[in-house]
């Protein structure tokens, strides 16, 4: 036969082929989910970049595995005033080109980072609260904002510095919002070829190979504790049953993201592990209350008035959006069974959510509990609220973005039923999903929000702030909720810069948001990690893939 | 022979702009790059500022506007995601395809065209019958499977081969090839045979078919009576009459591959230009996609045309149309 013939024909070369795989103990090869876009620190604010980034280019302020702010290249910061920050930097810190590093660099940083071209998501958000800076000597660092920034160390905990020197810089550098008066700043693709990929961390750039692999080194001279890794290949595999596979037969060490359903296996398996962690990914339902109809909902009647606003909607005739009685979203809340979820959808690589933050990060109110599952409840509530018999609805969701997002929604819709909410599901690749969420044609949809700050400022800001392109609020809000006083609680907070009051403010406006049902938090993510026995990570809130957490147990 | 190919670039130049318009429009069609590339943290302004760095905030016709323009010079734009030319991107990422599409291609020649006369030969011998069922197997069996299968047995299991990525490679005139080495042939040897088993089942088939009807012909019955071995029948006269159907799909096969190797590539993550544009389509990378679709037009135009001049080498009785 045919294959059997293959088969011997494969099976001879393959013989011949078969290799020694000599397992070096100081080199890791790690399987990657997805592929940093470039090797640039400033380029792109995305996952993959910002983890890859902290192999090469240092941050002044340090996140560890927690989201906690440690020293790094700063040894100490604090605030002098309502708008100013002195950060004390490390000593004898050298750059891989063995330049010293100084608050040059760090000026010199901030300098480039609204000046890279083409860039899809800067990180300007991170340095556009900075008016000035003052370099009193090599290793004071004196930063001016216009407005009070309290979580101005956690912005400096999310772009890395670069070298000045090596770039050609020489004297001081007079910052401004501009281009601090320099002409050239090194370009992307000098980044990705290794001749500008210069900085202070744990290690450097070797090889970086579209697609195929990118290798990095352990850099000699490291001011820190040197990993434990001579070499770091990282190999995108962004299929999900290839990745697992390729951890199975022992090409990589360790993988990112494993796929849910394997995870049992994996953990009977003697010869493999797995690493887990809560995560700061909260996912959550956002309902529309903007206008007096929503689109996709049907049986409610005809809407009290006219829509006035961006929205499908405004163009076609729509029914009553129920979503802007505060009941209505309560009692959608209350159907939704959310341990069953945790535990039968997600196999418990979830924990149920009564928050956007997980307990014990910054602003989260201990003991906020999840909704608790009552039907009868939330029936009553229907009743109370004029839909006795209930409405149809279209429940909107990606179907390649969150863990089991479409399985979720597809429980989430039943649950509603329950209630007599009829319900649909409308399941789609991330890409087209953003698009039509972003155009308002969903009346109610899932989506999640991670943390970047890992405070609760952050989530409160993005999702439930009313829109507003002054405020800088509800960047992510595309259920529209608006509420003037929790805007005020949140503007109040980003602008509090003592810790203690700051966190009462946002754990009164963390509990108002909740109580009036603005979004509805199912669960929080529990992120995974396998990789071969011998090997331990230190799992990390933001979900990051960071060779530095990957150690061989002892 | 000159008229012939000045008649086929010109068609191929239609082809060319109506491919762009579409590809263009359909991208733009599915979604914002922005939506997709941009932190979710940013806020309203930062949003709306990245979209016009992007030149995302324009009309799509006066994006085509400018992304013709710049065309119409040799520039199909920068890539969203990488910030680096498009043609570049490819460029880096098509040799490792053509490596795999070429062995497959060899595959499939050196094993079906023999197993194929074969099984035309002794089409009542048990080996003949197995050799066409087994071919079946080639056709019907989706290739995710296979190669998911092949993973499983030989790399998990066995151990005798990667499970996936590229080897080592060794550059040859600066195009890095990796089937010089034991480490790359072995990373390669998988995936090519993975892709492979549709064409070799493909080519069993015509060759099998080929020979049979080849066989019948006058000309092999007076080689017979003037008393030519076997040997030299089926190695010569079979052999090169039934190439030409061989080589019609086996050319339109290989740019099948070269362009849409996606699902072997993705499944041993392979870095070619499959994997490139799957990913690219995911991300609204759009300059990519249509770079990568106007080469794979461009591609198989020129395909088709070397596969007619093979013709008229084969079979002296071809004459390319246009040609006096």
């Amino acid at each position: 036969m045919t294959l059997q013939k293959l088969g011997l024909a494969a099976s001879a070369l393959a013989v011949a082929l078969a290799l020694p795989v000599a397992a070096q103990a100081s080199k890791l090869t790690m399987g990657m989910a997805s592929e940093p876009s470039a090797i640039d620190p400033h380029y792109h604010n995305l996952g993959p970049n910002n983890a890859l980034r902290r192999h090469m280019f240092e941050s002044l302020v340090d996140q560890d595995e927690k989201q906690n702010l440690g020293p790094l290249l700063a040894t100490s910061w604090k605030p002098t005033g309502e708008t100013t920050w002195e950060f004390k930097l490390r000593e004898g810190v050298k750059f891989q080109d063995g330049s010293a590093f100084t608050a040059r660099d760090v000026i010199y940083s901030a300098c480039r980072i609204p000046n890279v071209p083409n860039s899809p998501s800067n990180f300007t958000s991170f340095t556009k609260a900075i008016s000035g800076f003052e370099a009193p000597n090599d290793h004071t660092l004196i930063v001016h904002t216009s407005v009070a920034t309290p979580l101005l160390p956690t912005y400096f905990s999310n772009w890395g510095v670069i070298s000045a020197t090596a770039n050609g810089i020489k004297g001081d550098i007079k910052y401004d919002k501009e281009n601090c008066g320099i002409a050239n700043f090194p370009n992307t693709v000098d980044f990705n070829s290794g001749k500008a990929a210069i900085g202070t961390g744990p290690f450097k750039l070797k090889e970086f190979v579209k697609g195929d692999r990118l290798v990095l080194e352990q850099n000699a001279g490291y001011w820190g504790t040197k990993p434990e890794w001579t070499s770091v290949v990282m190999k995108p595999i962004t299929n999900a049953a290839a990745r697992m596979a390729a951890l199975l037969a022992g090409d990589v060490d360790f993988i990112a993201a494993p796929p849910t359903q394997d995870l049992a296996k994996l953990l009977t398996n003697p010869k493999f592990d797995v690493a887990q962690g809560l995560s700061n990914r909260v996912i959550y339902l956002h309902m529309d209350q903007f206008g007096p109809s929503s689109n996709g909902v049907k049986g409610t009647g005809s809407p009290a008035g006219k829509y006035e606003g961006e929205g499908p909607c405004a163009s076609k005739e729509c029914e009553k959006n129920p979503f802007l009685d505060v009941r209505v979203r309560q009692a959608l809340s209350k159907a939704i069974n959310r341990e069953a979820i945790v535990s039968k959808i997600m196999g418990g690589v979830a924990v149920a959510a009564g928050e956007l933050l997980p307990q014990g990060f910054f602003g989260t109110n201990p003991g906020a509990a999840p909704e608790a599952y009552d039907p009868e409840g939330a029936k009553k509530l229907l009743a109370e609220a004029g839909y006795p018999n209930g409405f149809e609805l279209v429940l909107g969701t990606p179907n390649d973005r969150y863990i089991n997002d479409a399985k979720v929604a597809q429980v989430i819709a039943q649950m509603f039923t329950r209630i007599g909410v009829k319900t649909t599901v409308n399941a789609m690749t991330k890409s087209v999903f953003f698009k039509t969420r972003n155009k308002y044609e969903f009346s109610i949809y899932l989506a999640g929000w991670g943390a970047g700050t890992g405070e609760m400022s952050n989530p409160l800001r993005a999702l439930v702030g009313t829109r507003s392109k002054e405020t800088g609020l509800g960047g992510t809000n595309r259920g529209r909720y608006s509420n003037a006083e929790l805007d005020k609680k949140i503007l109040s907070a980003l602008s509090t810069v003592d810790d203690a009051k700051r966190e009462l403010i946002l754990k009164a406006a963390s509990k108002m948001a909740m109580e009036d049902y603005s979004i509805l938090p199912l669960h929080y993510e529990v992120t995974s990690w396998a990789h071969r026995k011998g090997l331990s990570y230190k799992a990390r809130a933001d979900q990051y893939t960071v060779a530095t957490g990957i150690s061989s147990s002892k | 022979m000159l008229a012939f190919t000045i008649r086929r670039l010109s068609q191929s130049v239609i082809v060319l702009f109506v491919m762009s318009v579409i590809v263009f429009a359909g991208v733009f069609a599915i979604g914002n790059p922005v939506d997709i590339l941009i932190n979710p943290e940013a806020d309203i302004a930062e949003q709306e500022e990245t979209i016009r760095r992007l030149g995302l905030d324009k009309p799509m016709w006066a994006q085509y506007g400018v992304f013709m323009s710049n065309a119409l010079q040799g520039d199909l734009g920068n890539s969203f995601v990488h910030n680096i030319p498009a043609l570049e991107i490819i460029a880096t990422r098509l040799p490792a395809t053509l490596e795999l599409a070429f062995l497959a291609v060899g595959f499939a020649i050196i094993l079906g065209v023999p197993l194929g006369m074969y099984a035309g030969l002794k089409d009542d011998t048990f080996i003949g019958k197995a050799i066409m069922t087994g071919s079946i197997l080639g056709f019907s069996l989706p290739t995710f499977w296979v190669g998911l299968i092949f993973i499983m047995l030989f790399s998990v299991s066995l151990g005798w081969l990667p499970a996936s990525g590229r080897g080592e490679t060794v550059d040859i005139f600066g195009v890095p090839v990796s089937f010089l080495t034991w480490d790359g042939f072995s990373h390669l040897f998988l995936p090519a045979l993975n892709l492979a088993l549709f064409k070799i089942s493909l080519v069993i088939r015509l060759a099998r078919s080929g020979t049979k009807e080849v066989l019948l012909q006058d000309y092999i019955k007076f080689a017979r009576a003037k008393g030519l071995s076997n040997t030299r029948i089926v190695g010569v006269h079979v052999l090169k009459n039934i190439l030409i159907p061989v080589i019609t799909v086996l050319g339109l096969e290989l740019g099948n591959v070269i362009a849409f190797a996606v699902v072997t590539e993705t499944v041993f993550a392979w870095p070619g230009i499959g994997k490139l544009l799957i990913d690219s389509i995911s991300n609204l990378d759009r300059p990519v996609v249509v770079a990568y679709l106007l080469m794979t037009v461009t591609m198989f135009i020129l395909i088709n045309f070397v596969v007619d001049i093979l013709y008229s080498i084969l079979d002296p009785r071809v004459r390319l149309e246009g040609s006096k």
